[in-house]
């Protein structure tokens, strides 16, 4: 029997992208001139990542970088965070996060904006992890510390 | 009677329930048991036949669950080899006993400048109460090293004993992560020539190996029923009758006094000075049965049958590419916590999960000794009960080496 078969339909939660992502994290690294940074912890699972924001002079996110620890759907959805917010505003980001959370939750995104619609394609191979209540925080961890970062927090929960 | 672990897997009815569409294969019994059809009968023939208040009644049902209460008490002090049933005080789990110690003990009868001395390997709730006794009280806290291959330093602890000025070991009679049994007798003599009081939390041994408190020495004992094959919300404090007259109540209430006015009440003898309000009656009986199920099978086969599958996990685990074994003590039971070199715990836990295998993935109430062994994103752990098979060993061994392949 193949991994595929043997494990179910697990592909649909670990899609070749988040695969990718989880073991290839983009923008795995420290911004040492952010203009903030916040921590976001797991503390069932102890999962824990450290986002960094860079902002232009007219308040758009210049660059986002991430480092931290975690499975690869927690890897893998700060990985894709970072990609989609790049030169988005923050109210633009946080939007994208209530859409990207009600993805996480439910496999679809009612509240979606056309607007929106580029970035959530992006973001949509997470979709499958509503199947896996336990793991719906692991997808969710990298959006609460934005938004602990974009209100000027310092730590973020994913409780 | 001879150990024949398919008859006994029917005993347990949610062992025949399939996990998406696959045999279940529970390997997390170190977290909580499945029940033998024993206790759940026990348990319903309990609140159908004979269920009433304890200790308040005078009309035969209310006695008749008064004696069946106690007769557990009874099964408990035999089941430990405690000299005294009045010993053995019901408490809803091993946390519920640990604080009560750390409450009764730790506040009542030690000086604030006694310290207490716990070891690495602990679960937290073997950390946490002495941590809230130190904040309150300022007891120091001294923590015991753990050795590389998993066991506990025993030089160090001798060392951490030395000044005479520890009040009150508390140890893990066997580690929930690493499996290590920890030599309890040669700690017991150590801490007593010290002066020090021994707590053992045997919330995993007493599931793995035959326990006589009389013989350990020791000073209090804890367990938790739920891992023993018995229900939730029940669990066990021993203490010497000696050092349980010496401590104030717990928790305040119906059931443990003697006399109360508004301006004073008196507490009732052990045990019942620490089981305030209505007790856990039907977890007592089932608890009952529970240690009367693995006393019709023997401790000693139990004991038996884990040591052949302690060395056959040993070697098949062994096998599998990328994978590291936390601890390797000489003495361990049937525990094992483990690091794929290319997945997650919960990505791995997540996948068998599919599979039909139940692991537990994360740090296993045990944050500080998985920052010991430097892996503080956690390990996956497969934990043993009397149910489990050498086959299962093997189908677990066969999903890692595809989980692997799967996150490559
Ligand atoms: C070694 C050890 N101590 C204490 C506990 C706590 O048991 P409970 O949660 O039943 O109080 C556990 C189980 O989780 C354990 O494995």
């Amino acid at each position: 029997m193949s991994g595929n078969d043997f494990f179910g339909d697990l592909r649909d939660l670990y899609q070749e992208v988040i695969l990718d992502h989880g073991r290839k994290p983009r923008n795995f690294r420290r911004l040492e001139d952010a203009d903030s940074t916040s921590r976001g912890d797991n503390p069932m699972c102890g999962d824990r990542m450290e986002l960094f924001l860079k902002m232009t002079p007219d308040g758009h996110i210049a660059d986002a970088a991430f480092q931290g620890r975690g499975c690869a759907v927690s890897m893998a959805s700060a990985s894709l965070m970072t990609e989609t917010v790049k030169g988005k505003t923050p109210q633009e980001a946080q939007a994208l996060g209530t859409a990207f959370r009600d993805l996480a939750m439910t496999g679809q995104c009612p509240t979606c904006a056309a607007s929106l619609e580029d970035a959530m394609e992006r973001l949509s191979p997470l979709s499958g992890v509503h199947e896996f209540p336990s793991r719906v925080k692991c997808a969710t961890l990298a959006w609460h510390t934005l938004n602990a970062a974009l209100a000027g927090a310092k730590e973020a929960s994913s409780e | 009677m001879s150990f024949d672990v398919h008859r006994i897997r029917q005993d347990f009815p949610i062992l025949s329930q399939p996990q998406h569409g696959k045999p279940l294969v529970f390997l997390d019994s170190g977290a909580s048991a499945q029940k033998p059809r024993a206790v759940i009968d026990a348990m319903t023939r309990c609140m159908e036949t004979a269920y009433a208040n304890v200790h308040r009644g005078a009309y035969r049902l209310s006695e008749v669950a008064t004696d069946a209460y106690e007769a557990s008490r009874g099964a408990v002090a035999r089941f430990i080899n405690a000299p005294d049933a009045r010993e053995v005080v019901f408490t809803r789990n091993s946390t519920e006993a640990i604080n009560l110690v750390a409450h009764s003990w730790g506040r009542g009868v030690m000086r604030p400048d006694q310290a207490v001395l716990i070891s690495e390997l602990e679960h937290h709730a073997n950390i946490v109460p002495w941590q809230m006794l130190r904040d309150d009280r300022g007891n120091p806290l001294r923590v015991c090293r753990v050795t590389d291959s998993g066991e506990l330093d025993m030089e160090d602890l001798a060392a951490k004993l030395a000044d005479g000025k520890v009040g009150l070991v508390a140890l893990a009679h066997m580690s929930n992560v690493l499996g290590t049994v920890t030599p309890v007798e040669r700690v017991v003599a150590l801490a007593h020539a010290h002066g020090a009081k021994v707590l053992l939390d045997g919330s995993q041994a007493v599931v793995h190996r035959r326990v006589d408190v009389a013989a350990i020495g020791c000073d209090f004992y804890c367990f938790t029923g739920h891992k023993l094959y018995g229900p939730t919300g029940i669990g066990v404090l021993w203490g010497k009758l000696e050092h349980l007259d010496r401590m104030p109540p717990f928790l305040g209430g119906g059931d443990m006094i003697e006399s109360v006015s508004f301006e004073k009440s008196t507490w009732a003898k052990p045990p019942a000075r620490f089981e305030a309000g209505t007790p856990a009656i039907i977890e007592a009986v089932g608890l009952h049965a529970a240690i009367d199920y693995v006393n019709a099978i023997g401790m000693p086969a139990i004991e038996a049958h884990e040591r052949a599958l302690v060395d056959h996990a040993m070697r098949k685990l062994s096998d599998v590419p990328g994978l590291t074994l936390l601890g390797r003590a000489q003495d361990r039971g049937g525990v094992f916590a483990f690091a794929l070199d290319n997945a997650h715990p919960h990505d791995l836990s997540t996948l068998l999960d599919r599979a039909g295998i139940c692991i537990r993935a994360g740090r296993h109430c045990a944050e500080p000794l998985h920052t010991r062994f430097g892996l503080e994103q956690g390990t996956a752990r497969a934990s043993f009960g009397l149910y489990t098979t050498p086959e299962e060993v093997d189908y677990l061994a066969g999903a890692l080496v595809k989980a692997r392949e799967f996150f490559a």
